[in-house]
């Protein structure tokens, strides 16, 4: 195979995976709380309707990104105050929040466009590309690393980040500690709901900042539909990832590439329908993640928090 | 110690609290001093756990004070504790029952918890460093760097009381820190609680157990449904008289237990455990070739610290849980591997250690509860059909034989009380065996038949098992309660890590060398088994 075609593979792949890493290492954050937010798709396809639209009327993708971090922390809002709160079933606030962000972003997308009429096909700011200084430079893995949009730059210094502040400062272990054991935490003196609030707002926030990259930066515009389940997949390399970030990375990668190989595919001009092409991304990770997470239960304990998706209550009698 | 001059170093007043449908604390009034151990004595439900739930921030009192004087001062002040983090920054820190600790996170990531310090970056070896000096003070041998889950249960009870340490806590409460701990652990946890108090500290241990209030405290206080009864030095006092304060009338510590028939009339045993192995829910192995006989007419005890494979063991022999190798033999019967329906029709039944989790539908009705292992045959079973009348009459004639104190046969079970519950599952379980056991040769597994129940309770389901045993069960009775077993048991099986360390006659045992068993002293096994 051609150098140029690697390259060019490699470059979807960091590119449609950049969505999903941020909406990964959002729920990531909020499970690690021990809230569990099935809400992502819906937060997301918000997230992507908004930014778009945010960005058309005001010229300004900035305006995009920010509108669709305001529209992810607030769904995330409504299921933190119905589950953490109000102590509703994680599962079917979560689920309501993707029903409810699906259909809204579609008749939002019907609406938001010049004079009340559709965004489909709108053609509105987007991320151009930004080769790096120097280290686009580098051969080979330069074009495909540093020839990138800003939310991908911003997405190579998420995830240490977030690594970095779960596993090796307080907030960290208190967010971990939180998940794990609320009883515990709470006796300690960590403010049980205040972090569960916080972390569930700030998972929205980067579930619709996934959104974001998806409509202004992977496929700029609006079409229906525009997540295509991107959501769920986050749900999902959740787990493949054990509730670690840096795990989390080789998930959207394994997504983002399969996803380019089927695009250069199609491409390429193959026989193979369409529609199965579109499927293979999805396919291929609901295997991997099985294949992967039967392997990790054999090997050791499986990683979930203890108390994911248990609501806490003080004075309850055990 | 003279304490006289000095405020005591906390002080609760007229102390209420309110849970729906109880008075868990009745203007209770409480001082401990600084350098005494002080025993707060009761039984379940006296309110020993909610007091201090109380002064450790857990609950909120609806109503009283609470007055601290902190070391160097001589003015007493009046403290409104809020929180759990309020109540260790005012210096009072508590060691729950079921331990405050994250089992993913190390020791020393769980003794940082919720500090201020480290603002933000996790220094880890500075604490450890710091984790290590008060291990050596206080003689807590503890690895601050091991994850929690690999830590045994005394090793987590000392990481709790470091942590309290770490933090600077002056007023110590333990929740019946022993119950967990070997009798061994539970003497170095005396000592280590001796050397707190002899640095000033103040050391309150929640505990219904008499001999630890003789031989740790030097003053007990004693509560009784809600309120405090008396406050006495211990020296100036002894078991009889705590005991009687604690329950409110004379208490009998023996029961009479007529010898037993052990095996004599040359008839092979009821039940028969052969080189069993199984594994636990995390698919480890809990039993590791187990071989055990009970015979008609006999009681044999299994002693050990929890998680040694006792649950497992019950398990085994109800049917609920599959053996890997070995087998289960009942009456003569092959059983190994069959399901709980034949080990029931063959007249084994099952007195779980969780009441209401496995023992009772806690929603439904006494009376369905009571016919769940007859509701199959007539007269309860009408073809495919329940007779309502046969139930509610066959459910009156159990309330009555066996006492259950219930408003009526239809209110949910999990309304009544624990003694009540455990009347409830006795009745059934002991009724369904002598159905389905037309001889007298029945097995009874009874887990923890008492934990939980008051004194009054306790009795009955003794000297319920005691009959059960006159008539003929084979009786194997699992309990943490090595008083009990001494009492009840014929024989004492010690487990550990899913073996059996030994078998000893429970009339030669003692507490000592049971403890030393539990620990798993191997060599004693070869003693005992001279012996036998």
């Amino acid at each position: 195979m051609d150098v140029v075609l690697l390259i060019s593979i490699l470059t979807i792949t960091i590119r449609a995976g950049t969505s999903l890493l941020y909406a990964t290492i959002g729920e990531i954050l909020t499970e690690r709380s021990g809230i569990l937010n099935l809400g992502v798709e819906g937060m997301m396809i918000m997230g992507a309707v908004s930014a778009f639209a945010a960005a058309f009327h005001t010229g300004s993708v900035w305006a995009g990104v920010a509108t669709a971090i305001v529209v992810g922390g607030s769904l995330a809002l409504i299921h933190a105050f119905l589950t953490i709160t109000l102590r509703a079933d994680q599962t079917v606030s979560g689920l309501a929040l993707t029903i409810f962000g699906s259909g809204l972003a579609s008749f939002l997308g019907q609406r938001l466009g010049p004079g009340g009429q559709p965004l489909v096909g709108q053609v509105g700011p987007r991320f151009e590309k930004i080769a790096l200084p120097l280290l686009s430079d580098i051969p080979f893995l330069g074009d495909a690393l540093f020839r990138q949009d800003v939310l991908v730059y911003g997405m190579y210094l998420l995830v240490p980040l977030a690594w970095f502040i779960l596993y090796k400062t307080r907030p960290g272990l208190h967010l971990r500690a939180v998940g794990e054991s609320p009883h515990t935490a709470d006796a300690m003196g960590v403010n049980v709901p205040g972090l569960r609030y916080f972390y569930t707002v700030l998972g929205g926030m980067l579930v619709g900042l996934g959104g974001a990259h998806l409509s202004l930066a992977y496929t700029p515009g609006w079409t229906e539909n525009l997540t295509s389940g991107r959501g769920w997949i986050a749900i999902a390399l959740v787990i493949f990832a054990t509730w670690d970030p840096a795990r989390a990375v080789v998930g959207a990668l394994l997504f983002g590439g399969v996803n380019a190989i089927q695009f250069r595919l199609q491409a390429a001009g193959t026989t193979i329908p369409a529609a199965f092409l579109n499927m293979l991304p999805y396919a291929f990770t609901v295997i991997v993640l099985v294949l992967i997470t039967w392997w990790e239960a054999f090997r050791k304990r499986v990683g979930a928090p203890a108390a994911l998706g248990v609501p806490y209550m003080r004075e309850e009698v055990t | 110690m003279d304490r006289s001059d000095r405020p005591p170093a906390v002080e609760m007043r007229g102390i209420v609290k309110r849970f729906p449908g109880v008075l868990a604390n009745d203007h209770i009034h409480f001082a401990v001093h600084a350098g005494e151990i002080h025993a707060l004595l009761g039984e379940n439900g006296a309110g020993k756990s909610t007091l201090m739930n109380i002064l450790s921030g857990l609950y909120r009192p609806d109503a009283g004070e609470i007055w601290i004087c902190p070391r160097g001062q001589t003015q007493p002040r009046r403290v409104d504790i809020r929180s759990p983090r309020d109540a260790i920054n005012l210096g009072i820190g508590m060691v729950h029952q079921h331990f405050m600790l994250v089992p993913t996170l190390t020791v020393a990531e769980n003794v940082i918890l919720g500090l201020k310090d480290p603002r933000f970056l996790l220094r880890m070896r500075h604490v450890e460093e710091k984790i290590k000096q008060l291990s050596r003070q206080y003689h807590l041998q503890v690895d601050p760097s091991a994850y929690i889950w690999q830590l045994s249960v005394g090793e987590q009870q000392r990481v709790e009381i470091i942590k309290l340490l770490y933090r600077g806590a002056e007023v110590l409460i333990l929740d019946e820190p022993t119950a967990v701990l070997t009798p061994q652990e539970a003497e170095e946890l005396g000592r280590t609680l001796r050397r707190m108090a002899e640095e000033g500290k103040a050391i309150i241990f929640i505990t219904h157990k008499l001999d630890e209030v003789i031989v740790f405290s030097d003053r007990v206080t004693v509560l009784r449904a809600g309120r405090n009864i008396a406050t006495l030095d211990t020296a100036r006092t002894d078991k009889a008289e705590l005991a009687r304060l604690m329950v409110g009338r004379e208490v009998l510590f023996r029961v009479e237990k007529p010898a037993g028939v052990v095996c004599t009339n040359g008839e092979p045993p009821v039940l028969e455990v052969i080189q069993v192995e199984a594994l636990n829910d995390r698919g480890l192995p809990a039993l590791q070739g187990v071989s055990l006989e009970v015979c008609s007419g006999e009681i044999v005890g299994i002693a050990g610290v929890a998680g040694n494979g006792q649950r497992e063991l019950a398990e085994v022999v109800t049917g609920l849980r599959p053996v890997t190798r070995g087998r289960v033999l009942v009456r003569g019967q092959d059983l190994t591997n069959q399901p709980p329906l034949r080990f029931i029709e063959a007249g084994v039944s099952h007195i779980p250690g969780d009441r209401l989790g496995m023992g009772l539908a806690g929603n439904l009705p006494v009376s369905d509860n009571l016919v769940m292992k007859a509701y199959r045959r007539e007269p309860i079973a009408n073809g495919p059909f329940l007779s309502r009348r046969a139930v509610l009459s066959f459910a009156q004639k159990l309330i009555q034989a066996f006492q259950i104190v219930t408003p009526t046969a239809s209110v949910p079970v999990r309304t009544l009380s624990g003694g009540n519950l455990q009347k409830t599952i006795l009745a059934r379980e002991i009724t369904a065996s002598r159905d389905f056991a037309s001889d007298h040769r029945r097995v009874l597994v009874a887990i923890h038949p008492t934990r939980g129940l008051d004194v009054g309770a306790t009795e009955a389901v003794h000297r319920t098992l005691l009959e059960q045993r006159a008539q003929g069960a084979a009786i194997l009775l699992i309990s943490e309660d090595l008083e009990e077993l001494l009492a009840l048991a014929d024989r004492i099986a010690v487990m550990y890590e899913g073996c059996i360390m030994g078998v000893v006659d429970a009339t030669s045992a003692n507490i000592e060398q049971l403890g030393l068993m539990m620990a798993g002293e191997t060599h004693m096994t070869k003693e005992t088994a001279d012996r036998l």
